[in-house]
This record gives C-alpha cells, sequence and structure tokens, in this order.
C-alpha cells in the first residue's frame, strides 16, 4: 500500500487539520507516514500545499516525486489546479468549488471548472454549502476529507476514529457533526465520481 | 514505545529533553522556530525544569548557551541560518573556548528560500569554526544526533553544530525516543582560563583544537550516521549528504542503488570512504542540500581529476533546494511527460493580513512621502516587509535585522532628505537600538517609525523583546521627547496620523514615530482563548 497525496490551498484555510487526522488514522492502521509541511511567509494568505505520503514500508524522500501523486485534495479551486504537474495519469483530483479570492486578477470560476473537468479523475464539490446545511461552515475541511476518503488507502472506521480522537476534547455535538460532514462528503463522491 | 509523529524541529526538541538539556534559546526564525517553542510548550521539560526562552536575538541566545555550557550543564541555541550570521562573533570564538557542559548549534538552512533573503549554507559555518557538523537525513536521525551530539561535544570539550533544511525541519515522520537522561549536575571548567581569550590562552586553545582535528575526522571515519554502500557498477560513485540522500533512495524503490554510494551526515567529511569511492569509480557524483561544498573540495581548483558531477557542472541547479525529480535526471532517468499548470493559475503571494495594523501605517506613511516622490523609505525583516508589495509599494529595502536605521542614516548623511526607516518592534530590539544611537549621536536626519504589533508576527506570533520598552529605550539613547510620537494606526485615525508622519519626516534630527495596537492575529487569538476560559468556567458552575 502506498499513497501520495497533495493537500492544498490558501494559508489559514487550516489544510493542517485534514493532514493531521489523515495522518492519526495512518498512524493507527500501522502505516509509515511522511508529511511535509509549510509554514512561515506563505501561511500569510498565500498558496501553501502539503506533502503526505502513506505507505507499508518505510518512505525515503519528504517530498512527493513531479508525476507520482496519486491524489490531489485541495479547498480552493484555482489552487488545485497548481499542483497538477504532481499527479499521476490516473491520480484522482478532489477539490473545493468555493474560491477563495484575496486577489485581484482572480480568474473566472467557469474557466477553472473547465480545467478541472478536463481530468480524467476529479471529484468537485461545494464543501462549504455542504458543511452550512449540516449546521457551520466550520466542517468544510472534514467534507472535503470525506470526499477523498474513497481513494485513502485507509479504512473508513480508522478516519472516523481519528475524528473522534481530535474533537473528542471538544465535546459530543462536535465529533457527531464532524461525522456528519465526513460522511456527507464520502456519500457526494460515491454518487459523483466522474 | 510507539513512535511518535514529530517535525524535524520537533524530533530535535524533543531529543534534547530527553538527552539532558539544561537550557535552550532563541531568537524566532522559519524554519528553526519550532524546536524552542516546542520545549517552551512542553510539560515535561517544564516538570525537568528546562530553561527554554526567547531572547533578543542570536547572539545573546549564543552566549547563554555557552555560560550554561561553561556551567557544565548541556545547551541548545537554535537559529535560522542568517541568524548565524548575527551569532557569528559568538559561535566562531566558541570554538576557541570550546566547552565545558554539552553545546549544540542547530541551525536551520532554507534552500530555495522559502522564508528567507539567501540560501547560504551554514556547513561553510561550521568547517570554518573547525567543528564537528551533525547533518540529518531523517527525523530519526534528527532526534538521535542531539544525543550522539552532547556526547560528541563533552567528550572534546567542543561545540557541535546540527545542520538542517527547511525540508526536514517542517516535515513530520514517526521518531521512536530512547531514555531519557538526568541534567548534568553544576560543574565548573577544571581550567578557569579556558574560557578566557586572551591572546596567550587563545594560541594555547586554538592548538587544542587544531590538535582535535585529526580526531574529529576519526568520529566521522567510525560514525554510524556515515555510510559506505557498495554498489557492482563502478563507472559512477554517488556522495549523498543529509536529506539528499533520502532523494537518491525515493529512485530506488527497493533501495538497490547499482552503484556504490557514501551517505555523509556528520563532517569533517570522511576522507578516508571518500578516497576509496574515488579510486574504485570512474566519475562522482555529488548531492548536497545547499552549496557545492564537498564537490568543490573533490574537484579541487584545477578540477584535473575524475570527472565530479553536481552543481558546478550543471547536472544539478546551482541554486534552490533539491527534489527526487532534480536528483532523477542527475542518475540519467528519463522523466515522463507531465501535465502542466494551466495559465489561468496565477500567483498568490502572501499579503498582510485583513485588519493588520501595518496597513494603516503604510497608508499614513505613503501619503505623507508623496511630495518627496519615491525611493525613501528604508525597512526591515518581518511581515512588514510584505510592504514591499502591492497594493502598499512602500518601501524600497529589506536587507538583514536592524538594516533600515543605519541604511536610511548613511542614505540621509549622503544627502537623501528625508529618509525613513520602517522597523517592527522585535526587529528593533533585535538589532535596531544601536543603530538609532549612532543617527542620535551623529544627529541625522532621519525618521524612524517602529511599527509595534507587541509581538514577533510573522514566525507565529512570540513575545517581542521590545514589549513595553520602546519608548524608554529611545529616550534613553537620546531622541528628542518632543520627537517620540505614538499614534494609533487605525483607518479612522488617518487624518490624525498623516499629520504626525508630515510633521515628523520634516522635521530635521532624528524622530521617532510610534504605531501601536496589536497584531490581529495574536489579538484574536487572546480572545478565543478567553472565550474558551469563559465558556469553561460557565460549564464549571453549572
Amino acid at each position: 500500500m502506498k499513497k501520495d497525496i497533495i493537500l492544498a490551498g490558501v494559508g489559514g484555510q487550516g489544510i493542517l487539520s485534514i493532514a493531521a487526522i489523515i495522518g492519526y488514522a495512518a498512524v493507527q492502521s500501522d502505516l509509515f507516514l511522511k508529511q511535509a509541511e509549510v509554514h512561515g511567509m506563505s501561511q500569510r494568505g498565500g498558496d501553501v500545499q502539503s506533502n503526505l505520503r502513506l505507505s507499508d514500508k518505510p518512505i525515503a524522500s519528504d517530498l512527493i516525486p513531479h508525476g507520482k501523486a496519486d491524489m490531489i485534495l485541495s479547498v480552493e479551486p484555482m489552487e488545485s489546479l497548481r499542483y497538477l504537474p504532481f499527479l499521476n495519469p490516473e491520480g484522482w483530483l478532489v477539490t473545493n468549488t468555493k474560491p477563495f479570492i484575496n486577489i485581484p486578477n482572480y480568474p473566472a470560476e467557469e474557466d477553472i471548472m473547465a480545467e478541472v473537468k478536463k481530468l480524467p479523475h476529479h471529484v468537485a464539490l461545494d464543501a462549504e454549502a455542504i458543511a452550512t446545511e449540516l449546521g457551520t461552515v466550520k466542517a468544510a475541511n472534514m467534507v472535503m476529507l470525506g470526499a477523498a476518503s474513497p481513494f485513502l488507502g485507509l479504512e473508513y472506521e480508522k478516519l472516523k476514529d481519528a475524528i473522534r480522537f481530535f474533537f473528542g476534547k471538544k465535546g459530543q455535538d462536535l465529533v457527531d457533526l464532524n461525522l456528519k460532514a465526513l460522511e456527507a462528503g464520502r456519500e457526494f463522491t460515491n454518487k459523483n465520481m466522474n | 514505545m510507539q513512535k511518535q509523529l514529530l517535525l524535524g524541529d520537533e524530533a530535535i526538541a524533543q531529543g534534547a529533553i530527553d538527552a539532558g538539556l539544561s537550557g535552550i534559546y532563541a531568537y524566532p526564525g522559519t524554519p528553526s522556530t519550532e524546536i524552542t517553542q516546542y520545549v517552551i510548550d512542553s510539560k515535561e521539560a517544564k516538570e525537568k525544569g528546562i530553561v527554554a526562552t526567547w531572547t533578543a536575538n542570536e547572539k545573546t541566545s549564543a552566549e547563554a548557551a555557552l555560560g550554561v555550557s561553561y556551567a557544565g550543564k548541556r545547551a541548545m541555541v537554535c537559529m535560522k541560518h542568517v541568524g548565524l550570521n548575527v551569532a557569528a562573533d559568538a559561535f566562531i570564538n566558541s570554538s576557541i573556548t570550546g566547552a565545558n557542559g554539552g553545546i549544540i548549534f542547530v541551525v536551520a538552512d532554507d534552500p530555495s528560500m522559502h522564508s528567507s533573503q539567501n540560501e547560504q549554507d551554514s556547513r561553510f559555518y561550521g568547517k570554518f569554526a573547525m567543528i564537528p557538523i551533525l547533518e540529518p537525513a531523517d527525523q530519526q536521525e534528527a532526534y538521535d544526533m542531539v544525543h550522539y551530539g552532547f556526547d560528541l561535544s563533552e567528550k572534546y570539550q567542543v561545540p557541535v553544530m546540527l545542520r538542517i533544511t527547511t525540508r526536514l525541519a517542517h516535515s513530520r515522520a514517526g521518531v521512536a525516543r530512547k531514555a531519557s537522561k538526568d541534567q548534568n549536575k553544576l560543574k565548573l571548567p577544571d581550567n578557569f582560563r579556558q574560557f578566557i581569550l586572551l591572546p596567550a590562552n587563545a594560541r594555547k586553545q586554538y592548538k587544542t583544537l587544531l590538535n582535535n582535528q585529526t580526531h574529529f575526522e576519526q568520529e566521522a571515519e567510525n560514525s554510524d550516521f556515515n555510510i559506505f554502500m557498495d554498489g557492482k557498477d563502478k563507472s559512477m560513485g554517488i556522495i549523498a549528504c543529509g536529506l539528499a540522500y533520502n532523494y537518491l533512495m525515493e529512485n530506488y524503490p527497493d533501495r538497490n542503488v547499482p552503484y556504490p554510494v557514501l551517505k555523509v551526515s556528520q563532517y569533517p567529511a570522511p576522507k578516508k570512504q571518500i578516497e576509496k569511492l574515488y579510486n574504485e569509480c570512474e566519475s562522482i557524483l555529488v548531492l548536497e542540500e545547499g552549496y557545492p561544498i564537498l564537490e568543490e573540495l573533490l574537484r579541487g581548483l584545477l578540477n584535473n581529476g575524475k570527472q565530479i558531477k553536481g552543481r558546478l557542472d550543471g547536472t544539478i541547479p546551482r541554486d534552490g533546494e533539491l527534489n527526487p525529480v532534480i536528483v532523477a535526471k542527475a542518475l540519467g532517468f528519463n522523466i515522463p511527460e507531465l501535465r502542466e499548470i494551466p495559465s489561468l493559475v496565477t500567483g498568490r503571494p502572501p499579503s498582510l493580513c485583513k485588519g493588520c495594523p501595518h496597513i494603516d501605517s503604510y497608508f499614513g506613511l505613503n501619503e505623507a512621502l508623496e511630495k518627496y516622490g519615491k525611493g525613501r523609505v528604508f525597512s526591515d525583516i518581518g511581515c512588514y516587509t510584505l510592504g514591499a508589495l502591492q497594493p502598499y509599494d512602500a518601501i524600497n529595502t529589506c536587507v538583514d535585522m536592524g538594516a533600515s536605521i543605519t541604511m536610511a542614516k548613511g542614505a540621509a548623511d549622503a544627502g537623501l532628505k528625508p529618509a525613513v526607516a520602517v522597523i517592527g518592534d522585535s526587529t528593533f530590539t533585535h538589532s535596531g537600538i544601536t543603530g538609532l544611537l549612532d543617527a542620535v549621536n551623529d544627529k541625522s536626519s532621519i525618521t524612524v517609525i517602529i511599527l509595534d504589533n507587541a509581538t514577533t508576527g510573522m514566525t507565529g506570533g512570540q513575545p517581542s523583546s521590545a514589549l513595553g520598552k520602546i519608548e524608554d529605550i529611545c529616550r534613553g539613547i537620546g531622541v528628542e521627547e518632543e520627537h517620540i510620537r505614538i499614534i494609533k494606526p487605525l483607518p479612522k485615525k488617518h487624518e490624525e496620523n498623516l499629520k504626525i508622519f508630515e510633521e515628523e519626516i520634516a522635521y530635521e534630527g532624528v524622530s521617532v514615530i510610534i504605531p501601536r495596537r496589536e497584531c490581529i492575529q495574536t489579538l484574536n487569538k487572546r480572545m478565543r482563548d478567553k472565550f474558551k476560559a469563559k465558556q469553561k468556567a460557565e460549564a464549571e458552575k453549572q
């Protein structure tokens, strides 16, 4: 088992919270893991990514080689395209469709979606709308994780355990809400796999 | 014990806690910040009574650590690569005094300049100081090397450098811990002259350092971190330093490299092993995350030996960090065609946060300077360096910590009037005070704007040494009372602030304006924590 995942987004969108949950689930599944993060200047509203590598064998490089990523999981649509040179020919692109616009020359949304749809394997969903419907926009990242869950190579139950672990301190309500968000994302992918 | 998922930085911190550390000192700087932050936040470190603290700058950090070593205890000092420039005086001279308790200088380099102004390679400094250097390939080695490094430091009474780069610093992997050691007892140096670098003593101490070079080399030859792996194909031998070893191995999923490989993670370079590789192979490929240091040594000035491939002959780009694909190309592998980034994808540079006080300061300053024309704002290092970007376009320089004030002074001396310096509160106490003193002594005509957001913002909101002290410092070094102006940078105060900017910029002498408003990030965090505490208190009442 070996999965190379690029997490993408904008500084402040919380992609590291997704990484932390996958990471915990991977460790609980006795897998090796390497996860390269971006700290420092870029975190101030710039483009950020995290290279997440899971494997049942020891992992050499902290960085995913170009053309080898099994998935790009992006919480922002334009950012999902920035890392295409890393995606392998059969890889999946899973992206949120809600743009984060903090630059004056942000491209037209329909142009971005047209590029996303060119890919043989993609899932695009408005995670914020789904999360808002469930009760809070804050659960959008868990919707995205749910949407990516069929491609992670991890047992779904392990992801749920990881959510219980991370949100447990904050009360059962929040655990339930995030589990629902995870499920909603997963359901979307299962219905709309392209 | 189950492995812990740790950043390279955190592995070093945990290693230090477990290896009997007594004191750790640092000034925050990407990518080194998380080492000291981890120890500061560690409950275990608190229970063990470890001193963990942010200091005014890297030089004061290094000297405090050397003091801990003098007292016989284990000390660590952490910095980013350019921080070592600031600490260089203490660093180089500590190689002459030597150590008593173990001391490790952790230096985090930033090839590709993700968050820095250059990509200098700290191994040069280590070689310059003639001390052992450790360069881990992964998080586990980073952890293990702290234990080993302290022992090595105490064995030869010499400071040891632990050099990492951004990718290792900020990448997480599983780390297995060793048994925890007690701290050393207070024990003064056996020789009370060891730390007195009067020429007569320094000459003796220097000889000791020189005599130890063969021992350091021998340690590198015997080190478990330097590994010679034989290979059948002798057409090429590979030297892979530190992190570069991972990128090499990434290209051989079953780890069966056909060529002989020497993994180098401890310096001075293991000469005998390199000689064996050189003699056996027709050519040598050198993979280094940083400057071509070993490569240059191998080539020599005349480059009249065997073919040496690396950054100097174009096999690998001359600048920037390595990655698996760069190494694949150097190994002669074909790279499959990659997808391209669609042309509509635009850059998304970092920017000042919404509600950041610097925004209001820059809008005020820009307007006040309009009548003088562009090109007269000397700035410094911090979040406010983003004032170089649109829509502010407000600053003209960013060189090194503190250079804003002194460069403005020089430009004013040369006739540029008015000249303005923009510096943050934490950068001011790091390296700005002495420059301001120069300007006061010379009555230079400059306006110094000290952006006081009450924190070290860019690195994540560490406490600023300047907190509550800025006007007193300015007064104390002789800035005239009536030319120390404090303003509150807020949109609604724009007109009022603009007038103050204009008045002080027009003043021919040293004036200081202190725009004071808390960083929006630390403010939000404080409010969140307060809210949580209130919620908790209410829950307990019920």
